[in-house]
């Protein structure tokens, strides 16, 4: 056992060169908890994300899920052990509909034997299938069969969330899912973020709209220069400290305490 | 069926551009070319009593033939975002391979004509499925721009097609050859004419009903979702430039036996038409868009354009002009209608 969460990223250190990407990270999450992770330009959350999502393989120190310690070569690797990641550009084809973004890579087919051998698409039940996802979890896409290129961005990023969630086991990561949108889209995509984790799924969101991710995660983890500055429940946070923890205007008690035994909080 | 997902309140876009309207566009956009084909035979027909003779007929599906097999291979590569310059060429230096291989076999008595043809046969379709294996392997594993790729085969292939008997066509195939492709299954079914059509529905199906068909679409849209859906793209575009290679193959037999020999020029036309037809038949240069049917019938009016201004007494060397229009048309509208999409 080498970690007691769905997530346990333990000691993760990244570096390029002599550049240190990232020092000793050490963060968790849970089953039906949203984890927030801010931190300026450079601080490393990219990084950060793509450790977790199986872009890069970390320098030292491990990602664990479900307390099964995993080494990814790929993104592939990291969705086959359940964390399921939406970039910012949403990865969609713009000129399929919604049925077939839903079930890109992962298409169904006909059951029969003929069908299987054929590549038989079995279009009817991914419809279905879509079409109960997308009402379960109450994203605002009218209609299955619309071609993604006609929906609006708060559709696309709903979309792609709902997909993600319908196909992760346990960890979905999220990029910078509200950046793009207008005010109401926003609010609808937080909305479907809640769906998503009461449904059972450990939420990681990583973004720069402190309003967002103080209104939807239970915990917040600031990254600044590599290394996690703080951790803590939102109830205690405000913009302002989150901010000031980002810039380093304030360091905080837990600041030192994070380095080493960060799970406990 | 679709109005059943639609919950009681929806954001902007899709509220305005309800069923219908998106399927008036999307009729705008495809079924006019279908309306073209349409008014060209009503036109011809009305010009011209010989255009719905048997006669023309036959000429005119023979010559939508050689075409059709390009254009059906050169919609999937299209669809990857790709292009194919190189089938033609491919073509006629499988035409010359599979000629040589069975005037060879003539000269020297080896084997019965089913040998001799099975083997020719066989050997034509190789080079075709050979010839796509290189394409699809130097752009989706060597990363080399399809366009750079297939004009670099153009030139190889249609060279050594000339190399085979120093740019002259071989005609001393088995006789049964010649019959094979000029028999008439009922007066008015060409064989050659049947095999394409079979080869039609069978990429109708492939591309639209099929996940070897969703991974093109895919793939052509964004190689990134692609990789990141697990989708094995680089695999997979070698398979479409493989298809678009036996199907230039099979184009290359279906040639031999229409003319009873094998020329190093054969081909060397019909892929700018191809690609022409894919076209105008509503597939995007940029990809992740494009139809079998569409291609089927951007095919037909290319032949239907030719044959049809031949019947009629007009120099036959308006029918690229006329294409020409019918391409730049196509494609206006194409973009005009999704114009009218995005601004609802």
């Amino acid at each position: 056992m080498v970690g007691q969460h769905t997530l346990d990223v333990v000691n993760v250190s990244k570096q390029f060169g002599g550049l240190h990407a990232l020092r000793d990270v050490n963060l968790h999450v849970d089953r039906g908890e949203v984890l927030g992770l801010v931190g300026d330009n450079g601080a490393g959350k990219s990084t950060l994300m793509k450790i977790i999502s199986g872009v890069q393989p970390p320098t030292d120190g491990y990602v664990a899920v479900d307390g099964d310690m995993k080494q990814f070569a790929s993104p592939i690797d990291a969705t086959d052990a359940g964390i399921s990641t939406v970039y910012q550009d949403l990865a969609l084809a713009m000129e399929q509909d919604v049925v077939a973004n839903f079930f890109l890579g992962k298409e169904l087919l006909s059951h029969n034997w003929f069908g299987r051998r054929m590549g038989w698409l079995d279009r009817r039940t991914m419809r279905a299938r879509t079409t109960e996802q997308l009402k379960r979890l109450r994203t605002r896409i009218p209609r299955v069969d619309a071609r993604c290129k006609d929906l609006s961005g708060g559709q696309r990023q709903a979309l792609a969330i709902a997909r993600a969630a319908a196909w992760c086991q346990h960890v979905l990561l999220l990029d910078e899912p509200t950046s793009a949108l207008g005010v109401e889209q926003q609010a609808q995509v937080l909305d479907l973020i809640r769906r998503v984790r009461d449904e059972g799924v450990a939420v990681i969101l990583v973004s720069h709209q402190m309003r967002d991710v103080l209104a939807v995660c239970d915990r917040v983890s600031v990254l600044r220069l590599g290394g996690v500055v703080t951790s803590q429940h939102v109830s205690d946070l405000s913009v302002e400290e989150l901010i000031a923890y980002i810039t380093g205007a304030k360091t905080g008690p837990a600041a030192e305490q994070a380095r080493g035994d960060e799970g406990k909080s | 069926m679709s109005s059943s997902t639609t919950p009681p309140t929806t954001d902007s876009s899709l509220v305005r551009s309800g069923w219908f309207e998106t399927r008036k566009a999307a009729l705008l956009r495809d079924g006019w070319i279908f309306v073209v084909l349409i008014g060209l035979v009503v036109f011809f027909s009305l010009t011209s009593s010989n255009f719905l003779s048997q006669a023309n007929w036959l000429n005119t599906s023979s010559t939508a033939t050689e075409v059709m097999l390009l254009a059906l291979g050169e919609t999937f590569v299209i669809i990857t975002a790709g292009i194919d310059l190189s089938v033609g060429a491919v073509l006629g230096l499988a035409g010359m391979t599979g000629g040589w291989v069975m005037s060879h076999m003539l000269q020297n008595n080896t084997g019965s004509t089913a040998v001799v043809v099975g083997i020719g046969f066989a050997a034509t379709i190789a080079v075709g499925v050979i010839g796509g294996l290189i394409n699809g392997w130097l752009v989706a594993y060597a990363r080399i721009p399809s366009f750079v790729v297939t004009l670099g085969t153009l030139g190889i292939a249609s060279g050594l097609a000339n190399l085979y008997s120093n740019g002259q066509e071989i005609s001393q195939l088995p006789a049964w050859v010649g019959t094979f492709g000029n028999t008439n299954i009922g007066g008015w079914v060409p064989v050659p004419v049947l095999i394409t059509a079979i080869l039609c529905v069978i990429t109708v199906i492939m591309l639209a009903k099929t996940r070897f068909g969703a991974f093109t679409y895919t793939i052509g849209d964004s190689e990134d979702a692609a990789a990141r859906a697990g989708i094995p793209f680089k695999r997979h575009l070698v398979k479409v430039y493989a298809l678009a290679g036996i199907l230039a193959g099979i184009d290359a037999v279906l040639v031999m036996t229409r003319v009873a020999a094998a020329s190093p020029a054969s081909g060397a036309t019909d892929n700018l038409n191809a690609i022409a037809a894919v076209v105008i038949g509503g597939a995007s240069l940029f990809g992740g868009r494009g139809t079998i049917l569409g291609s089927i019938i951007g095919t037909l009016i290319i032949s239907v354009l030719l044959t049809g201004l031949i019947v009629i007494n007009v120099a036959p060397f308006w029918q690229e002009v006329a294409v020409g229009v019918v391409l730049i048309l196509a494609v206006f509208i194409d973009q005009y209608s999704e114009r009218l999409r995005s601004r609802q």
